[in-house]
């Protein structure tokens, strides 16, 4: 399994060809779930299951799939795979996605999932898709992580609900940044962490 | 067949359809009995919890022994007849929206914001140790700025005074309208008078400190700040339910009754 292409299919997507900070897809479900770690790991973990198995449908019935309906089956099949992970959560995490709300259903129209399925799954066996939609996802949950921890530890001084930081409310010496608890945070740190990618790997930065 | 011929569209197609379908409606039939069960159980959770009576190490069935739920007919303020409509089998969000089960709300009667109102509602009946009746708690809805926000309402067995208030459901912005979700916040509405002397509905907001020596403060509840509307919306609902229209014909009849 460790062979260097398929190492170089799962791992690129995380820095080097990262589906947020290079592609800068999938920006809109990133801003919504990420105010607190719980939501933010649960809807990482929907999106690789999703990509993964797209892109492991897809690529198995590639060759069957006449072009003039390729689009429509492969939003069929992520649609679907969509609903079955919401039923779920509904039935196994329910606090989880009563909080996550409208945003699992969402990940139907997260550009990454289509991307890959059409991008990479209609050209490759079904073994490289599968690794290809792990790689993504996990580029996804990466930057969804970072975004996440900054935001509660600054938001709401805690992760994953425990308290880090005493806020100057219950009578602790944190002030808490209301704004990190609002979508338009996720924007500037989504922002920072582009800009600190791309100094790192300058090779990123599109040609004006 | 070649892959691009119009037979060869439609098997697929049809392929697909098929294979999807039956994988999403049978997660959906498999996983309906558990999703229910997860909805029963937070809303009993949540009326245990408005009446300080939930506790995370007793099962929640043998919690909940202790909450009788009743039907109300709303217009008229008497207790439906189990027989007729069973109150385990009946959905209010459901019947708020079925013409038959609800009625329009006149506009300068809908303080609540919520255009029709289910003919029937539940309440549920809190016994304390000896069986006598402890609390009532009530269902509320209202608009707040961005959401209907769907909450429970306890109050104590003389019908007047809050004992607890908490929302379930509801969309304002996290850290202003949200923190209608902040126990400290729900806190201070217990020991609220919700009536005024001649019996009317009577709660409003007050921002700053409610100076606690004034006559009125039993009725003043403390304003979030950055909140003006979500608070708004709130106290206007409570006035709403606990109105001629809401449930004050019911707790005319059973005020009656205490006395």
């Amino acid at each position: 399994m460790a062979t260097s292409k398929a190492r170089r299919i799962l791992l690129d997507p995380v820095f080097n060809n990262n589906p947020i900070t290079l592609q800068v897809l999938g920006i809109c479900s990133a801003l919504a779930v990420t105010s607190k770690m719980e939501t933010t790991l649960v809807m990482a973990v929907a999106v690789i299951f999703v990509t993964a198995l797209a892109n492991l449908s897809v690529s198995l019935i590639r060759n069957a799939i006449p072009s003039s309906i390729r689009i429509i089956v492969q939003m069929t099949i992520i649609a679907s795979l969509v609903i079955l992970v919401d039923q779920v959560l509904r039935a196994y995490l329910f606090e989880v996605s009563k909080q996550l709300s409208v945003f699992v259903g969402l990940i139907i129209t997260n550009c990454i999932v289509m991307g890959r399925a059409e991008g990479f799954a209609m050209k490759n066996g079904p073994w490289d898709s599968f690794l290809d939609g792990i790689g993504n996802g996990l580029g996804y949950s990466f930057i969804l992580i970072v975004v996440g921890v900054i935001r509660e530890l600054s938001g709401s001084g805690k992760l994953f609900g425990v308290e880090i930081l005493k806020l100057s409310t219950e009578q602790g010496w944190y002030v808490s940044n209301g704004l990190m608890l609002l979508p338009p945070s996720a924007f500037f740190i989504i922002g920072l962490t582009i800009w600190a990618i791309r100094t790192w790997k300058p090779e990123q930065i599109e040609e004006s | 067949m070649p892959r691009e011929s119009f037979a060869r569209t439609m098997v697929v197609a049809t392929c697909l359809c098929v294979v999807c379908s039956v994988l999403v409606s049978s997660a959906t039939v498999l996983l309906r009995p558990k999703q229910e069960a997860n909805q029963k159980r937070q809303m009993q959770k949540d009326i245990l919890q408005v009446t300080g009576r939930y506790d995370a190490t007793v099962p929640l069935a043998d919690l909940f022994q202790q909450v009788e739920t009743r039907l109300v007919d709303l217009a008229a303020g008497d207790y439906v007849d189990p027989a007729t409509i069973d109150p385990a089998k009946f959905d209010p969000k459901a019947a708020a929206k079925d013409p038959a089960l609800s009625v329009a709300i006149d506009r300068a009667d809908d303080l609540a914001g919520i255009t029709r109102r289910e003919k029937y509602a539940p309440v549920y009946l809190v016994k304390g140790p000896a069986g006598a009746l402890d609390q009532v708690v009530l269902p509320v809805r209202g608009k707040g700025l961005w959401s209907t926000m769907y909450g429970f309402l306890s109050l104590e067995s003389n019908l007047q005074t809050v004992h607890g208030i908490t929302f379930y459901e509801h969309a304002e912005t996290p850290g202003l309208g949200g923190e209608i979700d902040n126990p400290r916040w729900q806190a201070k509405w217990q020991g609220k008078v919700l009536f005024d002397d001649q019996g009317a509905p009577r709660i409003e907001a007050a921002r700053g400190d409610i100076d606690l020596s004034q006559p009125d403060a039993v009725h003043q509840i403390d304003a979030l700040a950055g909140a003006t509307i979500t608070t708004r919306g709130v106290t206007d609902m409570i006035r709403y339910w606990l109105g001629r229209h809401g449930f004050g014909p019911f707790l005319d009849k059973q005020k009656g009754k205490v006395r």
